[in-house]
């Protein structure tokens, strides 16, 4: 505890009117005057301008400032920029204490007076705390080099692309096989229809090759420790059986193969081998073996692909590889799932064969795909020539979970009905949708052309898809902007379904310590101003794992979670929080209770020549402050929480004339 | 009108920026709440808890990340053991344990947190002040 009394500062903010409009600024600003240890109390009309700041850093020069408190917003929001301006004033900024008088009180109340008391009591609550708060140094860390990023998609793609060039050696660790993603499932992309794989192969083999990139594919991560600068990640590598280098993609392993099963890619609408490359392009381009399916991994005998392999490639004694890796930051890219479309049983998907999803269809227009890019009914085989979309499945359905809009699957639907038009100049092509939503470089434009070639789009979501005998589906709808009920019976129907978290993404989420949205996906640190970082320093995220988005904003999050990144991994060394435990040794009993509640074995009892006695070590501690709770004898604390700073604030809140 | 007096230990990661989130989504609760920001949930300490009621509290709020969700691993849980225990002890006391609450909202649940600040006022104003000795 300071020796001397206190010098304070109180500075109450208007926040423009955010503030200003529901608490009375400057009866708390006076109020403020009135409480011991306050030698200046100021409103501000914008305390984190400019202004404000220098405002504050004069005062701490003039008045020889001990401590300073800001009433403003949340610290979560302007924490760092105030205890900034403090230290610039040559304030340590741990004698800084925020109050937060807008997002937790004029924002959430109506009440003038109420709020204004409210505000008075924080103030105080505020002051009774900065007394008694002690300077902190900023211990330094070490800064690991390299980045980790999680996903291979296009938002992996780019993010590790990005810091590679950087210079930064860049670990790309994917589930899957091959890296891609959705993107490399796709025939083209709107609004400029260009080739997918055409421009994402080129990028997926700069991966490959790149000499600062490690790409570790068919791998899950396992555990994740440390924090920002220094983490340690586990990460298990799944066999192939298949040895890269003996690999020279002839295909007589698949050839021979007895096991036929759907193939992923191609959304099970071709078939594949139990070994076999997932497609043409992937990286790494080597074949592998489909552990769960091959006959001679699950029940012994056949080995045909070993036999017949002419250059001895297939090894059935690979095992999983575990590997430790060490970076310093974390880029989450793990994207989304399509929505399953079998749930919306009223449009009969997987019961009706007409009836196909949006990524069925990039399937069936692919050169790659089951009929070499013919779209055909898969019923019979036929031409379709009377085509329907029907949008939002999946998406902006309460019903379905998913009260959000997936955003991409407007444009999608746009190009996938241009596409078919080129093709079937003659068919009519109709879209049910609920509203055309075009916001992005080229896409209304791109829409208001689909128009004038003939595509009908229809204001209304159909209600349910019935089938004939032949498998032509009818659909009854009403077209809202008419009131007219319409019957239209058609040969194919494709349901743009919505994007979803994955599922793993929980886990991941609950490895990393991350927020999720009530939708399910990653939350970012700040909606507007920090929509590549996670609450997690060090960790950062792109990409539909985020929220959907399409591939210009994917790519564009990409290059602003990279340079985060990299901003991190080219410091030598970080700033930790001095926000951690300590032990008073004489009230330590060596009791233990503290080493056994940690979660970090950050604090320890050791034998030393007074007995036993816990000891901190500093660079494991997290600061949530566990072991001071525990403690029986109060012997261990956590600095700028300790129990006389919260206790103070507990006793200002209730009895306002006692201020300790 | 009798106010009841609310201490809320909020967890910085979750609860606090629920309490954040219910501001910038402008959804209104009771004034009652006097918020003190922790590290984690698992920071508080019973002490804590029974000095708020000492000094005159009508009710006590402790919240903190879901379970499986917690900053720091698993603090939330060791919070909940301690809340079970305390819950006893406040019995013991003489104090309606239905006075002290342990609550998980996640950082994206700001309507939920002011659900429970609006739920928890209406409660401690049917029970009324609190008389510490008078077998509250």
């Amino acid at each position: 505890m300071s020796k001397s009394e206190p010098r304070i500062g109180v500075y109450v903010c208007h926040c423009g009117l955010n503030i200003g409009a529901v608490v009375d600024v400057a009866a708390v600003a006076q109020y403020a005057q009135t409480l011991p240890g306050v030698v200046v109390s100021r409103e501000s009309t914008y305390t984190c301008s400019d202004n404000g700041q220098r405002s504050i850093q004069e005062d701490i020069e003039n008045h020889n400032l001990s401590r300073v408190v800001v009433a403003s917003c949340s610290p979560r929001m302007h924490g760092d920029t105030f205890m900034k301006t403090c230290e610039t004033a040559g304030l340590n900024p741990y004698l800084f204490e925020m109050v937060n008088i807008r997002e937790q009180c004029s924002w959430v109340h109506t009440d003038k007076e109420q709020a204004t008391e409210k505000a008075k009591d924080l103030v105080r609550m505020a002051v009774a705390k900065v007394r008694l708060l002690e300077p902190l140094e900023k211990q330094k860390s070490a800064v690991n080099k390299a980045a980790l990023v999680i996903g291979g998609g296009v938002a992996g793609i780019f993010s590790a692309l990005y810091l590679a060039n950087a210079g930064i050696k860049t670990y790309v660790v994917e589930k899957k096989p091959s890296i891609g993603g959705h993107m490399a499932q796709l025939d083209k992309t709107f609004p400029t229809l260009d080739c997918s794989l055409c421009i994402l192969s080129p990028r997926m083999a700069d991966i490959g090759k790149h000499e600062n990139i490690e790409l570790i594919t068919y791998a899950d991560i396992e555990n994740i420790s440390g924090y920002a600068g220094n983490f340690q990640v586990t990460v298990k590598s799944n066999p192939r059986y298949v040895i890269k280098e003996n690999c020279r993609l002839c295909g007589v392993c698949a050839e021979k193969c007895p096991i036929s099963l759907p193939d992923e890619f191609n959304m099970g609408l071709k078939k594949r081998k139990a070994v076999y490359i997932p497609f043409p392009q992937a990286v790494p381009n080597y074949y592998l073996i489909d552990a769960g399916h091959c006959l001679h991994i699950t029940k012994g005998g056949c080995m045909l692909c070993q036999k017949n392999c002419p250059n001895d490639a297939i090894d059935f004694e690979e095992t999983e590889a575990v590997r430790e890796l060490n970076v310093g930051a974390i880029i989450v890219a793990t994207g989304f799932e399509l929505y399953d479309a079998t749930q919306k049983k009223e449009y009969g998907y997987g019961r009706y064969p007409n009836v196909i999803t949006n990524m069925d269809f990039e399937r069936w227009v692919s050169a790659d795909g089951p009929t070499h890019g013919k779209v055909v009914r898969p019923s019979d085989g036929a031409p379709p020539q009377r085509i329907g979309f029907i949008q939002c499945v999946g998406s902006r359905d309460e019903k379905e979970g998913a009260v959000y809009c997936s955003r991409i699957c407007c444009m999608a639907t746009v190009k996938q009905a241009t596409m078919l038009r080129e093709k079937y100049p003659s068919a009519e092509i109709y879209v049910y949708y609920t509203d055309m939503r075009t916001p992005g470089k080229g896409f209304e434009e791109f829409y208001q052309r689909g128009r004038e070639h003939g595509i009908v789009f229809i204001r209304g979501k159909p209600g349910e898809i019935e089938e004939d005998d032949n498998h032509n589906l009818l659909i009854v709808s009403e077209d809202t902007d008419s009131g007219l009920i319409l019957r239209n019976t058609l040969d194919l129907v494709v349901l743009a379904c919505g994007l979803r978290p994955p599922e793993a993404l929980e886990e991941l989420a609950q490895k990393l310590h991350l927020s999720r949205s009530p939708d399910g996906f990653i939350m970012e640190a700040h909606p507007k101003l920090r929509p590549a970082e996670t609450s997690i320093s060090g960790v950062f995220l792109t990409g539909c794992v985020q929220f959907p988005k399409d591939i210009p904003d994917t790519v564009a999050q990409s290059g602003g979670a990279a340079a985060m990144a990299a901003a991190l991994l080219t410091k030598d060394e970080i700033e930790l929080e001095p926000v951690r435990a300590a032990v008073d040794e004489e009230l330590c009993i060596g009791c233990g209770l503290c080493e056994e509640n940690c979660d970090y074995g950050a604090i320890e009892v050791k034998k030393t020549e007074e007995g036993m006695k816990a000891q901190v070590i500093e660079v494991a501690c997290q600061g949530c402050g566990v072991c001071a709770a525990s403690c029986p004898q109060k012997a261990v604390t956590v600095r700028h929480f300790t129990d006389g700073q919260l206790l103070a604030q507990v006793t200002a809140a209730l009895e306002p004339e006692v201020i300790v | 009108m009798y106010e009841p007096k609310i201490i809320g230990f909020l967890c910085n990661w979750c609860s606090y920026a629920a309490a954040d989130l219910a501001g910038t989504s402008r959804i209104q609760y009771p004034s009652n709440m006097r918020a003190i920001r922790v590290m984690c949930s698992s920071r508080v300490d019973p002490e804590h808890v029974l000095r708020a009621f000492v000094n005159g509290a009508d009710g006590v709020l402790i919240a903190g990340c879901h379970p499986g969700d917690c900053h720091y691993i698993s603090g939330n849980y060791k919070t909940e053991r301690k809340y079970v225990l305390l819950r006893e002890m406040l019995e013991q006391f003489g104090i309606d344990p239905r006075r002290l609450r342990l609550e998980w909202c996640s950082s994206a649940e700001g309507g939920k947190f002011a659900q429970v600040v609006t739920e928890m006022t209406e409660e401690l104003k049917t029970l009324g002040p609190i008389e510490l000795g008078a077998g509250d």
